[in-house]
């Protein structure tokens, strides 16, 4: 009995082990062929990768700001202090202050419009299958396409200024918020708006009274979480001239003004993580709140 | 029971707005106030944006008019997929790589002391604060133009972001198989062999798919700072106004994530089946 049981279970372990290895094999093969394959295409090798290393620890050394300890504190007029590093920084600080804005301004509206569109785009509170298709579609496009191209082209039009980094963004940001909160709408409990029905609310009372305040907490975190998206991406849209600190990163790394790269970089780092500090505290809280 | 009765029942339904939700009216006042200025700080004028939108109306209708369409240069542009596809793949599989140790050292369930992880999470934090945009731009300046920069780029970008998200993976995973191996005398080495890799193996790998998903992406747009791939073909084209072109690669870039995205879907329910 227990002889058979036994025989049993190594069988089916070896079935187990069998399925597991040409499995493992399949992914080795295939990530070797394709690790052949696109180094050959970009041509890249050892020697390339070698011989651009130290060029990289010479630049970082380069970017990086010569401080001494005893002048650290010191005025801006010597070097080797804090401040001799961070003589720009009212500049910086005011470009940091317009990138907030960008991504805040851009935030605001594209979560409004998205919010509007995304009753077009819900299975259940569309009005009927074409309006759904196109602005799924419409939805699909704006968020496929990277901001970045969108600021391009908005720059080409409207001029250099931070008024087309907020408009690539919003238009980013109404695509990928549309879906997210369609998403939300369909996994919503119906039954609230069943009841506002069946007691002769129209459709916009059964979204406002049935729809929406089921959904809105997690609108909002969606919302927060893009604002963080777009901190980042407003920090890079100067680059093709769209505004904000990205402008002036693009302008000190060209003219190679090595420490002002690092000190951009570093306020940068400071506040994309400060501001993902805050909105994952209130995130949590929202969630908790609900 | 008439109208007025059921309002007595329930009075603070019919609160005027204000009274209901003053916090409603708050954020919206907030949020008013704020667009008001902004406009201000922008130096907003609708005038503007309608010049500007009537600027881009020759640039849209060119941009679906593909009058020369076959004499177009389609090598170039598939050998920019290309290239932007094996970036993005190799930029994927050497982060995923480096981060296995970053990954494990920075999980509880792997170094038990926490100075070492707390080091290393704030290291994977600095480098996740910046864009990949940002470091490949450093690394075209150390490199030089090319696609090895934009390798380079998601590499280190993504070492940040996959490292934590391994750690993570780690850190949730059950500990009685790897308290049955400690039990029955296993070494450190075979305890994270068959106690904890078997069961993160298929999370990272699931993971590493997706991110090669979002680096498809990605690497589309560092060509624009001088990556190579697709995203340099792109911007020349539009730079030279070629609006035709520009979104005809446009809407190749958009075919290639959807196809990525199908097949990566399908291979991570596969996975996460076995």
């Amino acid at each position: 009995m227990s002889e058979s049981l036994i025989k049993n279970h190594n069988e089916r372990l070896k079935v187990l082990i069998r399925k597991r290895r040409f499995w493992n094999i399949f992914l080795s093969i295939g990530i070797l062929l394709g690790l052949i394959f696109s180094s050959k295409i970009i041509d890249i090798n050892a020697s390339r990768l070698l011989s651009g290393l130290p060029r990289l620890g010479d630049y970082v050394a380069q970017i990086l700001p010569s401080l001494e300890t005893n002048s650290l504190f010191l005025d801006s007029k010597t070097e080797g202090s804090i401040s001799y590093w961070y003589f720009n920084l009212p500049k910086y600080l005011h470009l940091l202050f317009e990138t907030f804005n960008m991504a805040l301004v851009a935030t605001i509206i594209g979560s409004l419009i998205a919010l509007f569109l995304s009753f077009f785009a819900a299975k259940n509170t569309a009005p009927n299958s074409l309006i759904y298709f196109i602005t799924r579609r419409t939805l699909e496009f704006f968020r496929g396409v990277p901001e970045i191209i969108f600021a391009i082209l908005f720059v080409w039009a409207l001029g250099i200024g931070p008024i087309a980094g907020i408009i690539a963004m919003m238009l980013h940001t109404t695509g990928s918020l549309g879906k997210l909160f369609s998403e939300v709408h369909e996994n919503s409990d119906v039954r609230p708006r069943e009841a506002l029905k069946a007691s002769g609310g129209n459709w916009f009372s059964e979204m406002k009274f049935g729809l929406l305040p089921q959904v809105l907490p997690n609108l909002i975190s969606y919302i927060l979480l893009r604002f963080e998206i777009n901190i980042r991406a407003s920090t890079i849209l100067g680059f093709v001239g769209a505004g904000g600190i990205g402008q002036e990163l693009y302008l000190v790394i060209n003219f190679n003004y090595y420490e002002e790269v690092s000190a951009i970089i570093f306020l940068i780092i400071l506040t994309v993580i400060s501001i993902d500090i805050l909105s994952g505290y209130l995130r949590k809280n929202i969630i908790e709140a609900e | 029971m008439t109208d007025k009765d059921i309002m007595n029942l329930h009075p603070q339904v019919f609160y005027p707005l204000w009274k209901r939700s003053p916090l409603f009216i708050l954020t919206l006042i907030s949020i008013l106030t704020y667009l008001i200025f902004s406009i201000n700080y922008f130096n907003f004028s609708l005038n503007d944006l309608l010049n500007g939108f009537s600027k881009m109306k020759p640039i849209l209708i060119s941009m679906v008019t593909w009058n020369d369409f076959f004499t177009w240069n389609f090598n170039s542009i598939l050998i920019g997929i290309l290239q932007t596809l094996s970036m993005a793949f190799l930029g994927t599989i050497a982060a995923s790589i480096v981060s296995i140790p970053l990954g494990l050292l920075a999980s509880r369930q792997v170094v038990k002391i926490s100075l070492p992880r707390f080091i290393i999470r704030r290291f994977l934090d600095f480098i996740r604060g910046v864009d990949i945009l940002i470091w490949a731009l450093i690394f075209v300046r150390a490199f030089g133009l090319g696609p090895l920069s934009g390798v380079l780029a998601i590499f280190v970008a993504d070492t940040g972001t996959l490292s934590k998200l391994y750690s993570e993976a780690a850190d949730n995973s059950d500990n009685k198989p790897i308290e049955g191996l400690v039990s029955s005398g296993a070494t450190k080495i075979s305890t994270l062999r068959f106690g904890l890799i078997p069961q993160v193996m298929p999370i990272f790998i699931s993971q590493s798919l997706y991110f090669f998903e979002s680096n498809s992406r990605s690497a589309v747009i560092l060509g624009i700072v001088g990556a190579g791939g697709i995203g340099l073909q792109l911007s020349e084209r539009m730079k030279a106004q070629y609006w035709d072109q520009a979104f005809f690669i446009i809407l190749l870039i958009l075919i290639m994530v959807a196809v990525i995205d199908r097949v990566s879907r399908a291979l991570r329910e596969k996975l996460i089946n076995e």
